[in-house]
């Protein structure tokens, strides 16, 4: 199993602790930490605290917290830490859709400062004018990047923008009287939220598949679309990496209809700066802070979304506005039509403070080179994986492809045996992370690789020897990529105890009431 | 505009002419403008984008960052007494040091065999919140508490199949435009009269409303205005009578000292862990719970992330993974709970950390250190002339103190404050009509005796 010498993979080994749960390191006494007592002069004029309490409302049995030692939690999460593949460490090219890559260091400088981390939102805005700058500034950049009118920072991830989206349309319609429609069209190849955040406000979703070239079948939505249409939804370049070369006409069409049109953005990495969404026609848009502008992922979050409208739909987005006047940055509450709010405050400050450090680093031309970069690694990428026997590819449609490729494995699984899954818990073995795709698997035996501009040639080699490695393994080896991970923290987990309610525990708590009695005669 | 040929940028290791060469050759183009072959020349951008040049050097960069930043005053150079759903509390520096980690910080979405450490943080943060608020089950944190009372409404609606949500009419009316654009058009939100004189919620208000199509209730406890909710057993009882659920957000920090929701008659419990062992960030380092019994008709409705423990094939070892994934969006699109996305759950591993460092002991001691130190606050100040507490309840954390006999207005005070260094409570003016003159001030164990007394000697002298 181990690598020859001379061969760019890695005898690679994740850190294996055995690490417990934090409630088995729990032992009556220990202080993890110690809170301060109140000044002597305050216990004496109001007592305790405690019997300002109406009775019933004191907490009689305090919570089961484990009781644990400061350098113990601290080794304890480190382990955890360690037991965490994180982007920094790896060749994370893997997560195809997500735009992984580098998340400058010095931007964590930034987000450290007391300056950003120590700010209230209702300070008095004198206060916070550099905070206001900032989100003032990428309002005005997002507005170069995508030709529309007006951002907010306000949505808290992509998914959240679409909520937003769909929140915009829903009012728009209704002003106009014309709540009638409840009908939002998207393509399968678009993030499943498209489809899903937008059943949240009560819309029907129509999904169109694609045609034999790869791209959303014109002929479908032309179908589709009627005086029920509120919209369409749309992912552009799609998972599978195809840029949309009718895009325009998609949106003319449901704009004939009566219909708003949300641009999608999460796939924007390679495209910064060459088409962009007003050009393409549509009414709104949005960016992932967190993936294509450098915000660190943080294991599902903080994430942020930069939504955008044109001018006709200004009045409708979120309140508060940044405005500049009069040499000030100003906070503006007075929209005529806004939807209202969609998250407390003004948006997740640290991703947007990051993601304004990256952009200045880069500037106009930088940005341009953060996508032709990614889309020639993408294409070196794409030339190399299908030279593998049995990895295609699908779909003829575009000569090249923008970000990303969705590929598929299934005549490999055909030819060895040896499927998707195992191919992903063996490149585990290897320090490497590969994904699938979204649900459902349109694509049979999927998977998403999306390079960025983070990595470099031989990075990307490194990579793509990974590959080739448990491809050849497959043939030769079957077993041992059958039973990976070898190399990992854990081996093969079994899935039946999360779909099974007399099983799953979502809790330590949960864990002991349904498993405790075998947990504990075993211990 | 092609860039100029030596653009090399440290973030970008392909720009470097050598690398772009090669790879360039391998794909047998020339320019990489011939990867873009399928964008048509009408959909082409072919401007520049007005956005200021590179400022590639990181000294420089840094430079000009600093300079933007040095134009905010913070919490820290100033005393401040603001809360409304976004306060100070005390991060423990081990927090920052774990979410600082590298491996935790630029981690997404691996396998949990390469993410085991993300899984596992993330199990027991949802682990140690359960204990917190007695309930058996927690999500993955989701956006925000709005986000959190959102999707709590949402789940109610589908448990009871119900339309209508009532609401109480002392939440934070920020969380409430979330929650009613959330809401629209699928369920109606109808807000409950609170008493003039304790903030307490209307009972009889709430009978009169409470009927066959009330899906349930929802109220904050303590509330956005400080007070403690004490007919928290009444409510439930009219609300379960009809069917309905009772949905109560609540600080995490106030439950070392106070019962949790889940205690008096909380079928879902939701708020935000922002307290738990994060900064601030301008309101922007938000975080949601949710929290319920471990029922499948609850555990299938939840929209967010529910990562769970299980064997594996070797004896004695443990891993993890999602719970029932298929009722989220990941798994059926529109067919799924709402939706799920990435959210914020680098803040849920601050929270674990935090309750992990806390124990029992600290969090009640840090919860009595708060009330003793609020009901100082709240007696000194409401000692100064023309000054008073706007409810009679009790509080914790929050109160609202009461200038409309003061003589001057909440925001001329204000500014005079801001000129001494001092952020004094939020103004409640604009938000509340019946709380004209009203300032919600935010006491936590940031304070000292010093700071109260200069706030209260501050007061004191704008007020002469």
């Amino acid at each position: 199993m181990n690598i020859q010498k001379g061969s760019r993979l890695r005898n690679f080994h994740q850190a294996k602790w055995d690490e417990e749960v934090i409630f088995q390191l729990h032992t009556p006494g220990e202080r993890g930490i110690i809170v301060s007592e109140a000044d002597p002069e305050i216990q004496q004029e109001v007592g305790d605290g405690l019997s300002s309490l109406p009775s019933h409302l004191i907490r009689k049995e305090g919570p089961a917290l484990p009781e644990v030692g400061q350098m113990r939690v601290l080794k304890h999460f480190l382990r955890l830490s360690q037991h965490t593949l994180g982007a920094d460490l790896n060749i994370d090219i893997g997560q195809g859709t997500c735009t992984v890559k580098y998340n400058p260091k010095i931007n964590e400088v930034f987000v450290r400062s007391p300056k950003a981390s120590k700010l209230h939102p209702y300070q008095d805005q004198g206060t916070i004018q550099g905070a206001l700058q900032i989100m003032h500034e990428m309002d005005l950049y997002f507005r170069e990047i995508s030709g529309m009118a007006r951002f907010t920072f306000q949505p808290s991830s992509g998914s959240h923008a679409i909520l937003v989206m769909a929140s915009i349309m829903h009012k728009y319609h209704s002003l106009r009287g014309e709540s009638h429609r409840d009908e939002l069209i998207t393509t399968i190849f678009s993030h499943p939220s498209d489809a899903a955040a937008a059943a949240v406000k009560g819309y029907k979703v129509i999904t169109i598949f694609p045609d034999k070239n790869g791209f959303p079948d014109m002929d479908a939505l032309k179908k589709a679309v009627s005086s029920r249409t509120a919209g369409l939804f749309i992912t552009n370049p799609e998972d599978t990496g195809i840029f949309n070369p009718y895009i325009d006409e998609f949106t003319r069409i449901i704009h004939e209809a009566g219909g708003l049109c949300g641009y999608d953005q999460a796939n924007a990495n390679g495209i910064l700066g060459v088409t962009r969404a007003k050009e393409a026609g549509f009414d709104m848009c949005f960016f992932n802070l967190h993936k294509t502008f450098a915000s660190p992922h943080g294991c599902g979050g903080p994430a942020g979304g930069a939504l955008g409208v044109t001018k006709g739909l200004e009045s409708y987005l979120p309140v508060p506005l940044i405005d500049f006047k009069d040499g000030r940055y100003q906070l503006n509450w007075d929209l005529e039509h806004t939807i209202g709010k969609t998250r407390s405050f003004y948006g997740p400050f640290p991703v947007i403070l990051r993601s304004y450090a990256w952009i200045r680093s880069l500037g106009e031309e930088g940005l341009k080179e953060v996508a032709r970069i990614a889309v020639l690694n993408n294409n070196y990428i794409l030339k190399n994986l299908t030279e593998i026997e049995g990895v295609e590819s699908p779909f003829p449609g575009g000569k090249h492809r923008i970000e990303q490729v969705r590929y598929t494995w299934e005549k490999f699984h055909h030819q060895t045996g040896v499927d998707i899954h195992n191919v992903i818990f063996r490149m585990c073995d290897f320090g490497f992370h590969l994904w699938t795709s979204h649900h459902p698997y349109l694509v049979p035996e999927p998977c998403t690789i999306e390079p960025t501009e983070s990595y470099s040639k031989a990075e990307l080699d490194e990579y793509l020897d990974g590959l080739r490695h448990i491809a050849e393994e497959a043939r030769t080896d079957p077993e041992t990529v059958k039973s990976a991970p070898h190399r990992s923290v854990v081996h093969t987990i079994d899935e039946s105890w999360f779909d099974d309610p007399q099983k799953w525990a979502i809790t330590w708590r949960a864990f002991l009431k349904k498993h405790g009695e075998e947990f504990n005669k075993k211990a | 505009m092609t860039p100029k040929p030596n653009f090399v940028h440290p973030y970008i290791p392909n720009s470097a002419p050598a690398n772009k060469e090669k790879m360039m050759q391998e794909l047998g183009i020339k320019d990489i403008s011939e990867l873009y072959d399928d964008i048509p020349d009408r959909l082409r951008f072919k401007g520049k984008m007005n956005i200021p040049p590179a400022i590639a050097s990181e000294l420089e960069l840094r430079k000009h960052m600093t300079g933007i930043l040095n134009k905010n005053t913070s919490c820290e150079d100033n005393l401040s007494f603001l809360g409304s759903g976004c306060a100070q509390h005390y991060v423990p520096a081990i927090c920052d040091e774990i979410t600082g980690r590298a491996e935790f910080l630029t981690a997404y979405a691996g396998e949990p065999y390469e993410d085991h450490g993300r899984f596992q943080t993330l199990f027991e943060y949802e682990s140690l919140m359960a204990e917190l608020l007695d309930v058996d089950v927690v999500n993955v944190p989701t956006y925000d508490w709005g986000q959190a009372a959102c999707s709590s409404i949402r789940m109610a609606g589908r448990i009871t199949g119900r339309k209508e949500m009532l609401v109480s009419g002392t939440i934070s009316p920020d969380r409430l435009m979330v929650i009613k654009n959330y809401c629209e058009p699928v369920m109606k939100i109808v807000v409950l009269e609170f008493s003039a004189e304790t903030g307490q919620m209307n009972i009889e208000d709430l009978l009169k409303k409470t009927g066959s199509n009330t899906a349930g209730v929802y109220y904050e406890n303590p509330s956005y205005l400080g007070f403690l909710e004490e007919e928290g057993s009444e409510i439930a009882n009219i609300v379960h009578q009809s069917g309905g659920i009772v949905i109560v957000g609540v600080d995490p920090i106030s439950l070392g000292v106070i019962a949790p929701p889940s205690q008096y008659g909380a079928d879902i419990t939701c708020g935000d862990i922002q307290g738990l062992g994060n900064h601030m960030y301008l309101g922007g380092s938000l975080g949601g719970f949710i929290g319920t019994r471990d029922e499948e008709k609850y555990v299938m409705e939840y929209a967010w992330r529910l990562f769970g423990i299980a064997k594996t094939s070797v004896e004695g070892e443990w891993g993890f993974g999602d719970v029932a994934y298929n009722r989220t969006s990941f798994g059926v699109r529109e067919k799924g709970k709402e939706f799920v996305g990435t959210a914020a759950a680098l803040y849920g591993i601050s929270a674990a950390v935090y309750l992990s460092l806390m124990g029992p002991e600290g969090m009640k001691e840090l919860g009595r250190l708060i009330l003793q130190n609020g009901l100082y606050a709240q007696k000194k100040i409401a000692s100064l002339p023309g000054v008073r507490l706007r409810f009679s309840s009790t509080n914790f954390k929050e109160f609202v103190v009461d200038f409309s006999s003061a003589g001057k207005s909440v925001a001329q005070i204000n500014q005079a404050l801001l000129a001494k260094g001092v952020f004094g409570g939020k103004d409640l003016s604009g938000e509340f009509p019946s709380l004209k003159n009203c300032a919600l001030y935010c006491v936590t164990e940031m304070h000292s005796k010093p700071d109260i007394d200069t706030l209260v000697s501050a007061v004191s002298e704008i007020l002469k």
